[in-house]
């Protein structure tokens, strides 16, 4: 059976306005989509692949116009058709899943009435067949619950449930693309597996074509046949999944591959000083739940000790605990040999000094009110008294470090600057102190992997260098395996495993590091599928047992 | 900021205008006015003339020179009030955002209280009991607008308080006022300046209303929602006198709710 | 339906709460002046037997709590005294006066309310076009005008050019509803404006807040038409941020209908409260001051449990 071209993009140029005037942000890109294929679309934030993937249903955001070329859905030419028209093709030919689905759901209307409204309203069924089709799909989609799932309220399921509910809404015309943009970012390891056997199921098993959005070319790697890589609205490389992979053509795609790639472990010698003593802490927000219990964990002077955990795990309270923000009900925490007060008020200057932290999001870590100049400064000030004339030097000193040039970054206001620079600008804020210890807390999170794939050589540099310690806290096992001497893995605020990165990534596995560690997305292309044939079998061979 | 000022659009420059023009002719009013505050000049209701450019007043004092000393009086008091106003409520606001816990809680509830009496029907009652000087007046609308003031603020502070560099700050052992002072405001400024103006318009239409009801400045002070009252006779005749102290509170009103709706513009453009 | 009934009870106990913190405060307002009480309000006419007649009326001689029990339990009697002024009971003043009130106020209500929600929702959906732009423009002066210049324009327009309807609002119980309703046009007209300016500011807003939510970009990518996105999607999620526009200027209504009473000497409580107020004649003030500041509570609570009701994941318990 010949494969027909269901979507057919020439030449399109999508223009946003901003800065008083209209800016090209998406470049002549031109792609086709057959029947049953999925195209996977990877690129840095800013690339355009969202507003790409929108384009395909002939929709732009406010401020956007789709400028010229041509966008031919099943051969309709979208560009400069009517509302009607737009609207009769979306949902039923077309569909989009979206990055959040708790935003995208009516909070005001069950799941399922959602699910059907496409259909009824493009006249394809009833209002009860749809119904009843969306709990086949919600048992196809691995849903627990399939039959009375889609009767609740969108805040009663929970993110990993709610995006795949949203696959299946997707799914309740039928239609023969579906657009899924980001889809599994906001979830974490565990639950992105279900939602990409989800799309797995649906492109392979139900032959629809699919367009995936994403900037983890792992993932991308286990669902598309072929890969755009995007960069700034225009296209870098593309080509089929495996070769582009194993052979890629262009120097930006080699960077986004490289991008896990190992770095030298050092030793966690006994004769090194203990830089950080947390004994039994337990913790707690309110009266009733332990956030935190019976945590106990070292950091040694010059090491990185990755924190691992996913949502829910405890690991930003430890952070807040050692930091003084949240005291703890039981245990205590020994700083340079000596206790730290529960409470940060009544912490004295020097040890508030020597430990520092850095956070997840550079956009609000940084007044923007202030110079580069003034968030440097402060702390030179503050802890060491300098001067203005004083600290200059030691600022410039300090921007060199951090890899920006002194003269031009100096003076500008932090907001002016890129994700990366500003995250840099906090390290070197950190730095300012000389600390020795840094707790860093999801500083990549945030971050283009490119761009993060910098700051962490550059915080391995600085602990080469000047010998600091990190409590280096992530949900991200990629970053982990790059950077640690010392792992200790959280779940529901308990540690389940700690010990040198050597120990804890090889086997015996304790149960929860295993499933973390297998669901991290590898390059390799059949990951996924292997993955689940091995669940797949040991459900079968649970079964037998009955 | 003032780059942005030469791309204002029309509105934003007649507001801008009216609240210039307003603000020179309250600061030098014994300059401008012709004659005497309450001097009695001229007849009951004369028309306009070259002598008095808009005519005279219920008593046959110069409107012209009524309307100057008007503006003075009813500006001056209105910004002053204002600033208390602003003062108090920001204060304890961002120390509400700030220290959190029981300290938010009681200023919190206390300020609930307040805000839930009717402004007017509040100022009415504590007028009738201790009478309508100057001072009660100041007092008692800038503390029961500090309310408002205190709600925005706080709301402000909290929403700048969850960001990193505040809590970076925190860290650092800074203390509560320097937080306040140099992480807190400047990043507040925005909304409060824009909230500022809305204020001053409240207080503004809220004290010629009271002097309109006869309880706010007492004769023969000139305040112009008094002159409203003294010439409403009028109206009945024909003679539209009333209407021009009237009228000047509203285009003044209009004025500074421009200039705010162009600020709030511009700096909700910059977050986005 | 348990929880939601519990919540709303919570709620209606706390107004309920504050109402009588507010009649405290009424209460001791008169305790807290500085020097003697009847002298200072009395003034110039404070004689030996006036100040005996104020002391005794206000109870003055009781202690504090004791007054003030017996104050409340007047109160809820309907006794609310007797006037400084005339000497009459002050319930004999006050009832009917309210009803005078509470029918202009309604009167604007079932207008202003319609009306600011059909046009916010209208400036909302056609925004930054010109019919957006020249209603911003205009409600933006009508917001800026104080009340009686809005009135006093009016009674020159329609009352002494064209003669079409009273500058007094004489109105009585004995007169037709259709001649009630010409007698009050110009004062109920003046607050429509005022608060229709307000409401319709505020519903904008709202609505284009939940125009611009995730949920309605969905259903326009799904292909569902306008009105349907609007009626289903746009309106429910509205509902309760608008009730609380409209509840906060209903609120509004009760102060602004003080002033609209002066100017047209409308026989209603805001015109009492005034007059008496000038008069320095206390029962009569806390009397009325109370009703009109229960009047606000009672609509803020509305406001808040009407929103209860509305909000999906309240009604979500209800299920």
């Amino acid at each position: 059976m010949k494969k027909e071209t269901l979507l057919e993009i020439r030449n399109l140029f999508i223009e946003g306005h901003y800065e008083n005037r209209w800016n090209t942000i998406v470049e002549n890109i031109s792609l086709s989509l057959k029947r049953g294929e999925v195209l996977g679309l990877i690129g840095e934030s800013g690339a355009g692949k969202s507003t790409l993937g929108l384009a395909a249903m002939g929709y732009t955001r406010q401020g956007c116009r789709l400028a010229s070329g041509s966008i031919k859905l099943e051969g309709m030419e979208l560009m400069g058709a009517s509302e009607n028209d737009l609207r009769d093709v979306r949902g039923k030919k077309i569909a989009y899943v979206a990055q959040s689905a708790a935003a995208s759901f009516n909070p005001f209307h069950r799941i399922i009435k959602q699910y059907a409204e496409g259909p009824v309203r493009h006249g394809l069924m009833s209002g009860r067949e749809a119904e009843k089709e969306a709990v086949e799909i919600y048992d196809r989609l691995f849903l627990p619950d399939p039959e009375s799932i889609g009767y609740r309220y969108p805040h009663e399921l929970s993110g990993g449930q709610l995006q795949r509910a949203m696959v299946a809404m997707a799914m309740s015309c039928k239609p023969d693309i579906i657009v899924f943009d980001e889809p599994t970012t906001a979830l974490d390891v565990t639950t992105q597996i279900e939602v990409l056997a989800a799309v797995k199921e649906i492109t392979q098993k139900m032959n629809k074509a699919a367009l995936y959005i994403t900037h983890d070319l792992a993932v991308v790697a286990q669902v598309a046949h072929r890969i755009m890589v995007l960069r700034n609205g225009k296209l870098v490389e593309e080509g089929e999944t495996r070769g582009l992979i194993d052979h890629p053509q262009e120097q930006y795609t080699r960077e986004l591959l490289n991008v896990r790639s190992l770095r030298e472990e050092k030793e966690d010698s006994d004769r090194l000083d203990i830089i950080l003593d947390i004994e039994d802490v337990d913790a707690s927000y309110t009266d009733n739940v332990n956030v935190l219990e019976d945590i106990s964990l070292t950091v040694r002077r010059g090491r990185t000790v990755a924190v691992v955990g996913e949502s829910g795990s405890g690991k930003s309270t430890l952070a807040r605990v050692i930091t003084g923000l949240l005291p703890p009900l039981r245990g205590r925490v020994t700083f340079l040999g000596e206790e730290l007060s529960p409470k940060l008020e009544n912490r004295d200057r020097e040890s508030l000094r020597r430990l520092q932290m850095i956070y997840q999001m550079p956009d609000t870590a940084l007044n923007p009110r202030q110079t580069v100049r003034t968030a440097i400064g402060r702390p030179l000030h503050f802890y060491f008294g300098l001067s203005k004339q004083e600290a200059e030097p030691r600022i410039k000193a300090l921007l060199e470090k951090i890899e920006l040039d002194p003269d031009s970054y100096i003076d500008r206001y932090t907001t002016e600057l890129s994700g990366g620079e500003k995250q840099r600008i906090c390290i070197a804020r950190a730095l300012a102190a000389e600390p020795d210890l840094i707790i860093c807390d999801e500083v990549t999170s945030a971050l283009d992997q490119l761009v993060a794939e910098g700051i962490l050589t550059l915080l391995q540099d600085l602990q080469n260098e000047m010998n600091i310690s990190y409590l280096f806290i992530t949900h991200d096992l990629a970053t982990v395996k790059a950077i640690s001497d010392k792992i200790v893995i959280m779940l529901e605020g308990r540690i389940v495993e700690q010990g040198t990165k050597k120990e804890i990534l090889a086997p015996p596995y304790h149960e929860y590091t295993d499933k973390l560690l297998a669901s991290v997305p590898e390059m390799d292309t059949d990951w996924l599928d292997t993955l689940l044939a091995e669940r797949a079998k040991i459900f079968l061979e649970e079964d037998t047992h009955i | 900021m003032f780059a942005s000022l030469k791309k204002a659009p029309l509105s934003a420059r007649i507001g801008l205008c009216i609240v210039l023009i307003n603000c020179f002719v309250a600061l030098f009013a014994p300059l401008i006015a012709p004659y005497g505050e309450t001097s009695v000049v001229g007849n009951v209701w004369e028309s306009f003339s070259k002598e008095f450019y808009l005519g005279t007043d219920h008593l046959g004092r110069d409107l012209f020179t009524r309307m100057v000393y008007g503006a003075r009086n009813t500006i001056a008091l209105a910004f002053m009030t204002t600033a208390i106003s602003f003062l108090l409520g920001t204060t304890l606001g961002f120390v509400a955002a700030t220290k959190g816990g029981w300290i938010d809680q009681i200023f919190s509830r206390g300020i609930d209280i307040i805000m839930a009496f009717p402004t007017l029907i509040f100022a009415l009652m504590v007028l009738s009991v201790m009478g309508s000087s100057t001072t009660v007046l100041i007092f008692t609308i800038a503390i029961l607008d500090s309310t408002r003031v205190y709600r925005l603020s706080r709301a402000v502070a909290m929403d700048i308080e969850v960001m990193e560099f505040v809590e970076a700050a925190r860290l650092r052992g800074e203390g509560l006022w320097w937080i306040m002072r140099h992480e807190i405001l400047p990043n507040a400024m925005p909304p409060l300046v824009a909230e500022f103006g809305l204020r001053f318009c409240f207080v503004f239409l809220f004290i010629a209303s009271l002097s309109f009801l006869g309880l706010g400045l007492q004769p023969p002070l000139a305040d112009w929602g008094g002159m409203v009252r003294e010439n409403a006779g009028a109206i009945t005749f024909g003679i539209y006198i009333p209407l021009l102290p009237a009228a000047a509170i509203a285009v003044l009103t209009v004025g500074v709710n421009l200039i705010v709706d162009w600020f709030l513009h511009l700096s909700s453009g910059l977050h986005e | 339906m348990k929880n939601v009934i519990l919540l709303i009870l919570k709620r209606t106990l706390a107004s309920v709460v504050t109402v009588l913190v507010i009649s405290l405060i009424i209460f001791i307002g008169v305790e807290l002046l500085p020097g003697d009480v009847a002298e200072t309000v009395l003034g110039q006419s404070a004689t030996a037997e006036t100040v005996k007649a104020f002391r005794d009326e206000l109870k003055l001689d009781l202690p504090p709590h004791t007054r003030y029990g017996v104050w409340l339990k007047d109160f809820v009697q309907g006794n609310f005294g007797n006037s400084l002024a005339n000497g009459r009971p002050v319930s004999g003043l006050i009832g009917w006066r309210f009803a005078n009130t509470i029918f202009l106020a309604a009167t604007t209500a079932l207008i202003a309310v319609p009306l600011a929600v059909v046009l916010g929702v209208l400036a909302a959906f056609y925004r930054n076009t010109l019919f957006d732009k020249s209603i911003s423009v205009i409600t933006l002066s009508f917001i800026s005008f104080p009340e009686f210049f809005i009135a006093y324009i009016l009674i020159v327009v329609f009352s002494v050019q064209l003669n079409m309807f009273p500058s007094m609002a004489a109105i009585n119980a004995s007169m037709s509803l259709g001649a009630k309703i010409n007698a009050i046009l110009l004062p109920a007209l003046t607050l429509t404006f005022v608060v229709t300016a307000h409401m319709m500011r505020q519903t904008r807003a709202a609505i284009i807040n939940v125009l611009s939510s995730a949920y309605v970009e969905m259903a326009e990518l799904k292909g569902i038409k306008r009105l349907r996105i609007i009626l289903l999607h746009a309106f429910p999620n509205s509902l309760s941020p608008v009730i609380n526009v409209i509840a906060l200027n209903l609120a509004y209504l009760v102060v602004g209908v003080v002033i609209v009473e002066v100017v047209f000497v409308y026989p209603g409580l805001g015109q009492l409260l005034v007059d008496s107020v000038a008069k320095r004649d206390i029962p009569v003030v806390q009397a009325s001051g109370l009703i009109f500041a229960a009047a606000y509570v009672f609509l803020n609570l509305l406001a808040d449990v009407l929103s209860m009701l509305v909000n999906p994941r309240l009604r979500q318990l209800a299920s």
